[in-house]
């Protein structure tokens, strides 16, 4: 049994610790909103919060995450209002939609870090998250977008 | 001269060496023989200080004497812990108080013998695998509150000790005493007066209780650590245990800063994280001790290295690694460049400044050791929950990249990151580690 926090809930797992943690999260959990894209760690679409840092879920193993925390799509704002996520519906961001909840999790992260992101920053950090429908122009400007919605947050705060 | 002169003169010669040799093997004898001391019954134990028994908690995490001493499949202390050395694997014994196969028959004074001269109770000489070489620094206080832990809060297990497997004659216990004599210095720790008490409490405990030295220095052809070379980094369990003197290669030294928080939290931020062999050192070891300890411990440790306490922050070094990973508007030609900005730049990424959840890969010291190693390993094996910092989790590249791959990663922060020269033996080595497979530590 593999026990760790998936979205403030408790949970335990009995898999083979070599598992995925994306197959966990989609087959055991079942929360589908993390997806599948390449499986080598190389698109983004899979990427999650592990102790609050964006990390590819497709490559990590399930035994590596024992004890931790971990937030997915669903977790990220309980009523789907994360400043990220209201930046990308103002947007219209998305055009397929299969990359976005990578997209979202990743840029999220990146705001906690570098909440003034220049756009070489974006562009460095949001690289490896692979868009097939080339929404990449509406990333950066949702990102920046984001970023002073946050910033101006805590200025009020 | 007649013939019958020579022959007195050669049976004087021959009788003088002989008597030397006499001499020399009583004297052998009397250094090697130590006698059994009695054994006690736990019933006659007296109940330990709270307090003594909760320092003795916080040294034995400090001495990390469960990471040896605890099998993968184990309980705590009950030992059969593998530790493969240059002569053969020797099996760590069960310390737990269990009067059969473990300590429980163990006098406070039979402890304070084993950890002062690494001789067990029964006047058998240990095996320097155990370091006693260093436990014989530390004052009786402390090791008398190992005992009270040991004694108090560790269950008593019964084991089936397994047999070491050293060749004959490394495994006669009789010949360790040779060792001692050639190469131990026993005796408590003495203050050096030329520095200050705290650096002198850092000394006691890196010198003494955590070891430091057990991995960070080289050892001679028959095991021992080399006076001459304290801390000057080795090879410990086909890791780099990298040097702890002014010969570390780190762009940024290793200041007292950058030490306490590698020790206190297992992250340093311009050095990386604390992962391999070095994961259970600080997560279930040096952390346990009070910040004063810590602090006095980076206090010794960056005076080892030669380093001054200055904000690395603005550092040419730096401010070049952060200048370098800002994006190329040229086409990247280079592999590696493109791989690591698809792979590693999504958290390896810094804007003004290094953050210490993102650690930068010109100035992280696996990039800038003369090896690859440390670096091979966390990039196939990534650095998993409980070890780097807690909580988060580095995913490995071992399926998804290959070797070639792995090596274009590497070789691009080598030379356009750390701006140091090539690794010579930088393909062999990614697929040697490839091939020893994912090591638990």
């Amino acid at each position: 049994m593999i026990e760790f926090t998936i979205n403030g809930r408790a949970v335990s797992v009995d898999a083979d610790p070599q598992t995925p943690l994306l197959w966990a999260i989609r087959d055991e959990i079942g929360l589908t909103g993390t997806k599948f894209g390449c499986g080598i760690g190389m698109c983004g679409a899979c990427t999650v919060h592990v102790g609050g840092r964006a990390t590819r879920s497709c490559i990590t193993l399930l035994g590596d995450v024992a004890g931790t925390e971990i937030t997915t799509i669903e977790g990220l704002d309980e009523a789907g209002n994360h400043p990220v996520q209201e930046a990308w519906r103002n947007l219209r961001v998305p055009q397929c939609g299969y990359c976005q909840s990578g997209q979202i999790m990743q840029a999220a992260a990146l705001l906690h870090d570098i909440p003034n992101p220049s756009d070489d920053d974006i562009d460095a950090v949001m690289t490896g998250n692979l868009c097939r429908c080339m929404t990449y122009p509406r990333i950066r400007k949702a990102v920046r977008e984001a970023a002073t919605a946050l910033s101006g947050a805590q200025d009020n705060g | 001269m007649k013939s019958k002169d020579i022959s007195y003169m050669l049976k004087r010669f021959l009788l003088g060496i002989l008597a030397v040799a006499v001499i020399a093997a009583v004297g052998f004898g009397v250094y090697t023989y130590k006698p059994a001391m009695d054994p006690v019954a736990r019933d006659d134990q007296p109940a330990f200080d709270a307090d003594l028994v909760e320092q003795g908690r916080i040294l034995a995490a400090a001495g990390y004497c469960a990471t040896c001493h605890t099998a993968s499949d184990g309980a705590p202390y009950a030992g059969n812990y593998p530790m493969e050395t240059q002569f053969g694997t020797i099996y760590s014994t069960n310390l737990t108080p269990d009067v059969d196969t473990g300590i429980g028959t163990y006098s406070q004074a039979a402890f304070r013998r084993a950890m002062h001269e690494g001789v067990d109770r029964e006047g058998n000489h240990l095996f320097p695998a155990f370091p006693y070489d260093h436990f014989t620094k530390m004052s009786d206080a402390d090791v008398d509150a190992i005992y009270a832990y040991i004694m108090t809060e560790v269950a008593p297990v019964q084991t089936v000790q397994k047999e070491n497997e050293l060749p004959f004659p490394l495994n006669l216990r009789m010949l360790q005493s040779g060792w001692k004599l050639l190469f131990a210095d026993f005796g408590r720790y003495e203050a050096d007066e030329a520095h200050s008490d705290e650096w002198n409490r850092g000394a006691y405990l890196a010198e003494g209780v955590t070891h430091c030295g057990a991995c960070h220095t080289p050892r001679n052809a028959l095991g021992a650590e080399r006076e001459d070379a304290q801390f000057a980094g080795a090879e410990i369990d086909r890791w780099i245990a990298p040097a702890l003197t002014a010969g570390n290669p780190s762009h940024v030294p290793w200041s007292a800063a950058e030490f306490k928080s590698y020790l206190e939290s297992g992250v340093a931020t311009y050095h990386g994280v604390a992962a391999g062999p070095m994961g259970p050192v600080v997560h279930a070891g040096v952390r346990a001790l009070p910040e004063a300890d810590i602090a006095a411990l980076s206090i010794y440790l960056a005076d080892k290295v030669g380093a001054q306490d200055d904000d690395p922050a603005g550092s040419a070094a730096v401010m070049a690694s952060l200048k370098a990973n800002r994006p190329d508007p040229q086409y990247r030609g280079d592999l590696g460049a493109r791989l690591y900005a698809t792979a590693c730049a999504s958290c390896h990424y810094n804007a003004e400044q290094i953050a210490q959840g993102r650690p930068d890969l010109g100035i992280n010291s696996a990039t800038n050791l003369d090896d690859p190693t440390n670096l091979i390993h966390v990039m196939l094996d990534g650095v998993n929950g409980p070890v780097g910092i807690a909580g988060v989790v580095m995913p490995g590249f071992r399926q998804a990249l290959n070797d070639e791959e792995i090596t274009a990663i590497a070789a691009y922060l080598r030379d356009k990151r750390a701006e140091k020269p090539a690794w010579a033996n930088l393909a062999t080595t990614v697929s040697e580690i490839r091939a020893q497979g994912r090591a638990a530590h």
